[in-house]
């Protein structure tokens, strides 16, 4: 009997979260609660709406398109949280890798807890199959964060210094929230931080925008950014300047 | 050896007219990128900038500038036209002047009445009067033959698009022929063709010795064309802009002696590279004349102009003429067929500025040399007009001399026409299968009397038992509605010219079309996967469908839904194929309505997959607005099940996507190896990267094709 997993939905023709064309399979489930999600169906694990599909399916869909995806493509899970199901996502990477494709993960990092070490076990194996991890730094103040998000960031800087330990390529992405995440200052000191790792590949700065907030009426829940502007491509290039001098120390 | 050859190689093309085979014995195949390229002259942008100022007086003026009313065109109606003869290295035009649209009755006198009345213009009441009583058009033809039930299909709009009132058009003729041959051997070759038929009279073989004959009329006019512009090109072509030149008018023959609905060039830019390469290797012309030549060419492409009704532009979205050339594809060798005259040609997207005509279409092939894909994609996203098809799908049916008429329908130059088709609205057709025949708007009996159905709930296996039957009965009228236009246009409004460049055996492609397949596939997955409710009007017809629960839809690659597609394209096709078709002609189909499809779907009513009377179907084998919800790949995937063997004549989807939405520019991904080790300070005041797209900002839309 194969493992499934709670998928929210497939996107064929993933061009932005990771490198080439890509398949992004979103995950069902997240413990963050950011306010400016702009996937709050994906936040409830046993949401009904869930398909469940194996690992099989999910490669064997791939596969039938793989054209598309075979320069420089792959597959991208998303979410969600994705690692809320770990023993999944280790099934499904390792089959990826069995078959050849390049395996990227887009990750919170929420789930990681040092002190846990059954659960570091599985982030361990989960790793030994995954090429590329995008782990998106909500805010360099822990604080903020957890205003912000609905958890203190602790452990997602001591996930991104673990992995940066490993040497384990990845892209570190942040979202431009006007009034919450524009901070000079904070911006500066997200750059020193990212300076410490040794593994960062690339860096997205990526513009808030307000596409989600239909999701929220239609979930009934309150949209707490409710008329907060999204952010223009130009101001989102000039704070990623910022982090850039902080990366630099300049 | 003639003296115009001198320097060419290869034997065969010497000996009989072959241009494939001179091509494939003389072509220099260029895997460099653009940086030879030159910019405009100062010559091209003062006839560019002429050229504008007439479009604007011809905007302000509604649309035309100025029509024959007397002269009817043919190959030698006027004398010469120019817009500045001294600035002018190849010239031509279809009247006596630029912007001056022709009189071409012979498709049809009141559809010639017409685009001139509506454009305030009166055809000359003598040229109306013989076209009336003495000289018979295609048009006359045609209704002279159809039955009531044709008239019927058409009135009610289950086939639509059919060239009945205007001329055909899709037929390529080759060109190329002229330039390297000169009329005089073709004239000779054409002579000896007509000379050596068969001497029993059957009726075909009187038909081929009379269209042999009106052949050589045409090109005795063509070298008279040549002669009106000071030019004998009864011989070969000897350098790069005679060649051009001497193609030209054999084109510019073509387009006055027919206003067809689709008069393609060809695939000229590989063969006009071999005189490129010599003149510059000969040190005749350098690469800045020669792209003059080539832009001053293309821009009397751009002016190509037929009168045409409202109602006809409407229909197209525009004012189009689809003066399509090919360029570029791999040789059946696997050479690459990308020279430096293919990066030629395109670059006049950028020495004159963006245009959708002519279309110009890229043979795609994965195998293309890499730095001309990167070319393209650079000029598609500065110009968004560039169409692109699949040569590694066509090339094996249609080996690597064969050029796109129209958008999509490919056939090999000089050795294959088509009889263009319109097409069958299968949409409309569930329709009358539901209702028995009855039109659904009209409440006509259109189609056979059968018995409808009469159940509350549709049953998948009963309609489409029922649908067979009504597609089958479809297929018949269209084909012998099809049979019945092409015999008139042969006898009455014959394309001499260009199948005067033709082999003496052509093959014909007997063209068929399809519009509404992804509403049909829709509809018969909702009867299968979900429960669809039919209601009916005070006499029983069924005029709306209420759809319930959730149904596979096509366009997410989902093989229920994308199965249904594909067998009903097999089916129809293989009804089509049951059926006689005029002169040989061999069935293919299109799936292919790009703009027309608002037209078909406003004269539908509504159909059981929830689509609403009168709603726009798809274009060409898309799936239906907003239904395909997985992606683009996902989206595609369902259209490429759709089976090429069936629809050799072309499949095309319309696809159109922000830049934002192809992936992130470098403005918002940076790569940190690079960037921490080159970028200084000053840099990061400016992060963009200077590619097109980070700059524009605009919406790229890439316009696939048109029809």
């Amino acid at each position: 009997m194969s493992m499934t997993g709670k998928v929210h939905s497939i996107e064929s023709f993933g061009t932005v979260d990771g490198p080439g064309v890509r398949m992004i399979v979103f995950l069902m489930g997240c413990p963050m609660r950011c306010l400016y999600c702009h996937n709050p169906d994906t936040w409830d694990i046993n949401n009904s709406t869930a398909l469940l599909m194996t690992s099989e399916e999910i490669i064997s869909q791939f596969n039938r398109n793989k054209d598309f995806y075979s320069n420089n493509g792959g597959i991208t899970v998303s979410g969600g949280e994705p690692m809320m199901q770990i023993d999944f996502l280790i099934d499904l990477f390792k089959k990826c890798k069995a078959e050849g494709i390049h395996t990227c993960l887009d990750t919170s990092g929420i789930m990681y807890n040092p002190q846990n070490t059954e659960f570091c076990q599985k982030i361990d194996e989960m790793l030994e199959y995954t090429d590329l991890i995008m782990l998106d730094i909500k805010h360099i103040d822990t604080d903020i964060h957890k205003e912000l998000c609905g958890h203190k960031n602790d452990n997602i800087l001591a996930f991104a210094r673990y992995l940066s330990d490993k040497n384990k390529p990845i892209w570190i992405r942040h979202v431009i929230v006007p009034n919450w995440t524009d901070n000079q200052e904070e911006l500066y000191s997200l750059g020193r931080f990212i300076a410490t790792l040794k593994n960062v590949k690339a860096l997205e700065v990526l513009p808030y925008h307000t596409m989600g907030e239909n999701k929220y009426k239609e979930l009934n829940i309150e949209y707490k950014l409710a008329g907060v502007p999204a952010l223009t491509k130009e101001q989102a290039q000039q704070a990623k300047k910022i982090i850039l001098c902080g990366i630099k120390g300049i | 050896m003639q003296k115009e050859w001198q320097g060419f190689k290869g034997s065969i093309w010497q000996k009989e007219i072959n241009v494939r085979d001179f091509i494939q014995a003389n072509y220099t195949p260029y895997d460099g990128n653009e940086d030879f390229l030159t910019e405009a002259t100062e010559r091209t942008k003062e006839l560019w900038a002429q050229v504008m100022d007439l479009s604007k007086k011809e905007r302000e003026a509604g649309g035309v500038l100025d029509m024959d009313t007397k002269v009817i065109s043919t190959i030698t109606s006027h004398g010469p036209g120019y817009l500045d003869k001294d600035k002018e290295t190849i010239v031509g035009f279809q009247t006596d002047k630029p912007f001056k649209r022709s009189l071409q009755p012979y498709g049809g006198i009141r559809m010639a009445q017409k685009a001139c009345k509506d454009n305030g213009y009166e055809v000359d009441k003598e040229v109306v009067e013989f076209f009336t009583t003495h000289r018979k058009t295609h048009n006359a033809g045609v209704f002279d033959a159809y039955t009531p039930e044709m008239r019927a299909c058409r009135s009610s709009h289950i086939i639509t698009g059919l060239p009945d009132a205007y001329g055909r058009g899709r037929i390529i003729g080759d060109y190329r022929r002229v330039a390297l041959y000169g009329v005089d051997r073709l004239i000779e070759d054409k002579q000896y063709q007509h000379d050596s038929t068969r001497t029993i009279m059957y009726s075909d073989v009187i038909r081929h010795r009379e269209e042999l004959a009106e052949q050589v009329r045409a090109l005795k006019e063509l070298k008279e064309l040549g002669n009106i512009y000071g030019f004998d090109i009864g011989r070969p072509a000897q350098n790069v802009q005679e060649a051009i030149q001497w193609l030209y008018f054999a084109y510019l023959g073509a387009i006055k002696q027919q206003n067809g609905a689709a008069m393609s060039l060809g695939r000229t830019s590989t063969f006009i590279d071999i005189y490129a390469e010599r003149d510059l290797a000969n040190g005749t012309f350098t690469e800045e004349q020669i792209q003059e030549m080539v832009d001053h060419f293309i821009m009397k492409l751009r002016l190509v102009k037929f009168a045409r009704t409202p109602e006809y532009n409407a229909l197209f979205t525009g004012d189009p003429t689809w003066v399509t050339e090919s360029i570029g594809g791999v040789g059946i060798d696997g050479r690459s067929m990308v020279t430096k005259m293919s990066f030629r040609y395109l670059h006049t997207l950028h020495n004159l500025g963006a245009a959708p005509e002519p279309n110009l279409t890229v043979l795609w092939s994965e195998r293309l040399p890499e730095a001309f894909k990167r070319f393209c994609a650079k000029v598609s996203i500065a110009s968004s007009s560039i169409q692109y098809e699949n040569d590694d799908m066509m090339r094996v049916t249609h080996g690597d001399d064969y050029a796109i008429a129209c958008c999509v329908s490919s056939m090999r130059v000089g050795k294959e026409m088509q009889f263009f088709g319109a097409r069958a609205n299968l949409a409309k057709c569930l329709l009358y299968a539901i209702n028995g025949g009855i039109d659904e708007i009209s409440k006509k009996q259109v189609g056979p009397e059968f018995r409808p159905i009469t159940s509350e709930y549709l049953d998948y296996d009963e309609v489409m038992h029922k649908y067979s039957a009504m597609m089958k009965w479809l297929a018949c009228v269209y084909v012998n509605t099809l049979n019945v236009i092409h015999y008139m246009h042969d006898k009455y409004c014959y394309e001499s010219l260009q199948m005067a460049l033709h082999d003496r055996h052509v093959t014909r492609w007997f063209a068929t079309g399809i519009a509404g397949l992804s509403v049909v596939a829709d509809s018969l997955s909702a009867i299968k996967y979900a429960k669809v409710r039919v209601i009916r009007d005070e006499n029983g017809i069924a005029t709306d469908y209420e759809v319930e629960g959730d149904f596979p839809k096509y366009g997410n690659d989902d093989d229920r839904v994308d199965e249904i597609a594909a067998n009903i394209v097999h089916e129809f096709m293989s009804y089509v194929k049951g059926n006689h078709r005029y002169r040989g002609g061999i069935a293919t189909t299109s799936i292919l309505t790009i703009t027309s499809n608002v037209v078909y779907g406003k004269n539908t009513g509504a159909t059981p997959d929830g689509r609403k009377a009168g709603e726009a179907f798809a274009p060409g084998a898309n799936p239906m607005h907003r239904r395909d919800t997985h992606g683009a790949v996902a989206s595609l995937a369902s259209v490429s099940k759709l089976p090429f063997s069936d629809a050799q004549d072309g499949i095309s989807n319309t696809f159109s996507i922000i830049p934002d939405a192809l992936g992130k520019t470098m403005t918002v991904v940076s790569e940190l190896d690079v960037e921490l080790e080159s970028l200084k300070p000053e840099d990061l005041a400016n992060t963009s990267c200077g590619c097109a797209s980070c700059d524009a900002m605009g919406n790229l839309q890439e316009g696939l094709d048109r029809e």
